[in-house]
């Protein structure tokens, strides 16, 4: 399979008045194609700032990252990035927000208004494409989000705790549209969360990162398809995958 | 100022949904609501009783304490008012003077309020610049624009332009920091998203900087309406023969109490005509805040 991504020795430092905060040092990473990568770690391990330099919104230190063999050096229209954050366009119907990506790159406005709508209604949107994002709930603006994402096209998706802000209803339901979305498309998905069952349930590969980026485990989920974040708990084999991944996490916080 | 980032921002909660794969979005419901047009507007309209009502009190209690507590001479007279609005709009000065009044605000506010969102968003942007013209802004705003209108005077003689140019330097700051403020606030977040779908700099500042920012440049046309019209008035007051400014001094000078207070009224009804101007500007602008937040 070919790699998508190579993160290689990749330090990433911030400077905070005289002093310089490392967020980053010597991390090492590759992702193939068309897998559901799951970075797993506490907060601050540097699993979002990761995922700003994968996106290409900021710059390493040191280091090099590749993107299907060119050095990454700037966002890229074949990568799409969901934040931790709502970035929908306050301003912007909920039509308007999800053709954006289309609009920036000069479609012309009934093609980039029919495939918007397909989208709305892939999510489960459809009657609200004239609604404000204000008018909305949390989870209804998270489904906004990812299908701006999607109008672009993107072949590869970055994900930062999508879906950290929901019920764990909400949340399971997400989580079930977003595999339903990504199952049979190829794409890459590179998807990082705190939550060990998240992991389980979406991941081909979760790899668990301990202070300053250092990977602590690379572990294969080889748990069947498709799967219920009710039902995954009862498989043979979750148990140890838990266990495995939650020791690793305890190991990174020493 | 109106928050931009409300943490209670999110509607009632979802409602119950089926199990299964089912992707019916989870929201509010909406319906219409049958009301007849007194439950409509029984709110609004109790409202502007009772402000009328006010109104009708405070100058009941004028008209009764002028003549015997009051001296008519220093305070006037709720009817010596009305007298002079009358005699001066049959005679044409109140037009006449309002008018000349009128146009130094408005040209005045267009001025100062152009100059300073146009100057906001260009300097806002670039942050050394920012950091280094700052501190001049801030002693500048800082200075009485009375204190700056004897040199009007010496630049601009005392027509029309020197009262237009003295209200559009009063709006022209308030109006550049409110919205240099908006400028700056904008979340990094919403201009990373313009950036990932391959938005160049043009895209981040026309679909991001621009709509996100203008709650800040309506604050500051909202705040600095007032200072539009002081700036005119002192302006009129400093040297001039016409304007509304004029009539204030004039009527002072020829002891005519109630001259000054209806030249005052009338200032009063155009700061609440270019209020309610703002207003309508505002919540065109403001369509997508947030329908009622309020419980």
């Amino acid at each position: 399979m070919a790699t998508v991504y190579s993160v290689r020795d990749v330090h990433k430092h911030f400077r905070k008045g005289d002093q310089e905060l490392v967020a980053l040092r010597g991390a090492n990473l590759r992702v193939e194609e068309g897998n559901f990568l799951v970075l797993l770690g506490r907060s601050g391990c540097g699993k979002s700032t990761l995922l700003n330099l994968l996106a290409g919104l900021a710059a390493v230190t040191s280091g090099e990252i590749r993107y299907r063999g060119d050095p990454v050096t700037g966002p890229q229209t074949r990568v799409g990035y969901l934040t931790q954050q709502d970035t929908v366009m306050p301003w912007r119907t909920v039509l308007n927000n999800v053709e954006m990506p289309l609009e920036v790159r000069g479609v012309d406005k009934p093609a980039r208004t029919a495939e918007a709508m397909r989208l709305i209604e892939q999510v489960g949107l459809g009657g609200f494409e004239h609604h404000y994002p204000r008018e909305l709930s949390g989870g209804m603006r998270r489904r906004v989000s990812i299908a701006r994402m999607l109008c672009s096209g993107p072949e590869t998706l970055l994900l930062d705790e999508p879906f950290g802000a929901l019920d764990a209803q909400l949340r399971g339901d997400l989580q079930r549209q977003l595999l339903d979305l990504w199952a049979g498309s190829g794409r890459t998905v590179v998807f990082v969360t705190h939550d060990i069952e998240e992991a389980l349930i979406l991941a081909d590969r979760v790899v668990v990162l301990g202070p300053l980026g250092a990977i602590m485990l690379d572990l294969a989920v080889d748990l069947p398809r498709p799967r219920d974040g009710d039902e995954i708990r009862i498989q043979p084999g979750y148990l140890h995958l838990y266990r495995a991944l939650a020791d690793a996490i305890r190991q990174a916080s020493r | 100022m109106t928050a931009d980032k409300s943490l209670s921002s999110s509607p009632p909660s979802p409602g119950p949904e089926g199990p299964g794969r089912g992707l019916a979005a989870h929201g509010p419901l909406l319906l219409p609501l049958e009301q007849t047009w007194w439950e409509r507007h029984r709110r609004m309209v109790g409202i502007h009783g009772a402000r009328l009502a006010v109104l009708a009190a405070l100058l009941g209690i004028w008209a009764a304490l002028s003549g015997n507590v009051l001296d008519p001479q220093f305070f006037g007279s709720p009817e010596g008012v009305a007298k002079s609005l009358i005699d001066w709009s049959v005679d044409g000065t109140l037009w006449r003077n309002s008018w000349i009044t009128i146009q130094e605000v408005v040209l005045g506010f267009v001025l100062g309020a152009t100059s300073g969102a146009i100057l906001a968003y260009l300097i806002a942007a670039i942050k050394p610049l920012w950091e280094v013209l700052i501190p001049y802004m801030l002693a500048l705003y800082s200075v009485p624009k009375v204190a700056v209108a004897p040199l009007f005077i010496i630049w601009f003689g005392i027509g029309l332009s020197m009262k237009v140019l003295l209200a559009a330097i009063s709006v022209f700051f308030l109006v550049f920091l409110s919205t240099a403020a908006g400028v700056q606030n904008v979340d990094e977040g919403l201009k990373n998203a313009v950036r990932m779908m391959g938005g160049s700099r043009r895209d981040v500042a026309l679909k991001v900087t621009l709509p996100a920012s203008m709650a800040g440049l309506l604050t500051g046309l909202r705040m600095s309406i007032p200072y539009a019209l002081i700036g005119a008035v002192i302006g009129e007051l400093v040297a001039s023969n016409r304007g509304l400014g004029f009539l204030i001094s004039d009527s002072s000078a020829q002891f005519n109490t109630s001259g000054v207070f209806a030249a005052l009224v009338v200032l009063a009804v155009i700061a609440g005509v270019l209020n309610m101007l703002v207003n309508v500007f505002d919540r065109w602008a403001n369509r997508w805040k947030p329908l009622d937040s309020g419980d």
